[in-house]
């Protein structure tokens, strides 16, 4: 996309990467399957009604969640609405720049709405004030901080946690206000995670959660939003093909990978 | 209600296609192009280049670089939607790229970029696959080197039972599980280019769902060499 990569990684350290793939090592010691420390800090910002900041090794991202009232739109008059954006900031990474969002952020922004949105997490329907006229609107916004690879994964499991702390803010019907000091109660939420899981292939390897060197070396991806074994939402990205194998291998993975990342925001969480 | 006795709204059987065809050499100014029409879903695509990449910071020294630009008309669906680029067609433009780009050899032409417009003109569901469909034929047509050809399809879920080539009134479709929508794109010798899927599956079933969408992909395959090769014969009598 336009103006080319200021610091791309260099043939040689691609090399070295598959070569150390080949057996099935990687440069910090990880197994291919295996995520970086995740660390999880809630309620990161006061304003917000719900926010959170999530670290993957060195890969750090910002949720946050907001609420306003809106129009419902024309096709869900009794649905709350949900927008999902992400911003890739310039002080994440010397290689992004400053102007229109480019589409690596439009792209996490439209997967993590789709994970979101066709695992039915939020429970939109709770959210009308007044059908045809007044509905919630959930936003969530995503900011990186600093990118080491696999943004993606880390805004998914930053969009849920951030959902699940969120206050949904007291309405005055009376004089039509959100008062966004004060609190009705949480969000209406199903009991589900719906986390995505993006399974990278370099060469004829199959990798979880690459640092930014391994990113760059990616020849193709496939982003699974699911939940407890369910598959809501998918993405395949990058300019390589998969065959039907690596498919079928990439949801083994995910289903396993699922259930630790599970434990792990638990395990944060508490 | 068991998958055998699921009725589809227009009656077509679970792995019957709509009505489609395809046509090549519909746009006299450009290098390649292609109609690809599947019931009410009308999609064109046109071909420019080889041509020198500008600007220049965008060259790529390497290879060449495939473009791709999908647009719908602002009349081609009932609610008139607004002119220009939007966070939708980014993504489809890119992921149209991702589709091709595997079967495209642009080894030989560094600094060079070939441009594939794509655009709707009538859309009734899965307008994604035939902008694909019509690209790759306009690709060919214009003598790009590909070392496959790539073909694309909407399967999906309603409610239980997988089906293929999603209308409209199917992705709307509300009983049970309601609808899962599942457009991938395959090359001819089966690497999957393209996978997206919004809804609620199975891993299980999602095999199955990629098992229709590869003999649905080799029915299209068969029209698209068709129109290619009528293409040619007609260049030969002109």
């Amino acid at each position: 996309m336009g103006g080319e990569e200021i610091e791309i990684t260099p043939e040689v350290t691609a090399e070295r990467i598959a070569e150390y793939l080949e057996q099935e090592k990687r440069f910090d010691g990880r197994k291919t399957d295996e995520y970086r420390d995740l660390t999880i800090e809630k309620n990161i910002s006061k304003k917000a009604e719900g926010s959170v900041r999530v670290k993957l090794g060195k890969t750090e991202v910002l949720v946050g969640v907001k609420m306003d009232t809106a129009e419902p739109y024309p096709d869900s008059p009794d649905k709350g609405n949900l927008m999902v954006t992400a911003e890739f900031l310039p002080l994440s990474s010397s290689r992004i720049e400053l102007g229109p969002p480019k589409f690596d952020s439009i792209e996490v922004g439209r997967i993590i709405d789709r994970s979101i949105r066709e695992s039915k997490l939020i429970e939109l329907e709770k959210l009308c004030i007044k059908e045809g006229e007044k509905v919630w609107t959930v936003f969530i916004d995503i900011y990186t901080i600093n990118d080491d690879g696999n943004i993606l994964d880390a805004a998914g499991i930053g969009a849920v946690i951030a959902l699940k702390l969120a206050r949904v803010p007291k309405y005055d019907a009376e004089n039509e206000k959100v008062l966004h000091e004060e609190y009705e109660g949480p969000i209406p939420l199903k009991k589900i995670n719906p986390f995505t899981i993006t399974v990278h292939k370099i060469g004829k390897h199959l990798i979880l959660d690459p640092t930014r060197e391994e990113e760059d070396v990616s020849e193709a991806r496939i982003s699974i939003g699911s939940s407890d074994g369910t598959i809501h939402s998918l993405q395949k990205g990058n300019s390589g093909y998969l065959s039907v194998e690596e498919i079928q291998k990439s949801f083994d993975i995910v289903e396993n990978s699922w259930k630790e990342l599970f434990k792990k925001v638990e395990a944060q969480l508490k | 209600m068991t998958t055998k006795d699921f009725k589809r709204p227009d009656g077509r059987k679970v792995d019957e296609l709509r009505e489609f065809e395809a046509k090549v050499g519909i746009i006299p100014n450009a290098d390649g192009s292609a109609i690809y029409k599947s019931g009410e879903t009308i999609a064109i695509a046109a071909v420019y280049g080889p041509k020198k990449m500008h600007p220049q910071h965008s060259q790529n020294p390497e290879k060449g670089t495939l473009r791709c630009t999908y647009n719908m008309n602002s009349f081609s669906v009932s609610d008139r939607i607004r002119p220009g680029p939007s966070r939708r067609s980014t993504e489809i433009s890119k992921i149209t790229e991702w589709a091709l780009e595997p079967v495209l050899m642009l080894d030989k032409f560094q600094n060079m970029v070939v441009d594939v417009h794509i655009n709707i003109i009538q859309a009734d569901a899965g307008t994604r696959c035939a902008g694909i469909n019509a690209a790759a034929m306009a690709l060919a047509h214009a003598g790009i080197p590909m070392k496959d050809m790539v073909s694309s399809v909407s399967v999906g879920k309603l409610d239980k039972t997988i089906v293929v080539d999603l209308s409209k009134e199917e992705e709307d479709y509300e009983e049970g599980e309601g609808p899962t929508d599942i457009p991938i794109s395959m090359t001819h010798s089966g690497d999957i280019t393209h996978f997206q899927l919004d809804g609620k599956i199975e891993p299980k079933q999602l095999m199955e769902a990629i098992e229709l969408a590869k003999k649905s992909c080799e029915k299209i395959y068969e029209v698209q060499k068709k129109a290619l090769k009528e293409s040619i014969n007609m260049e030969d009598t002109e």
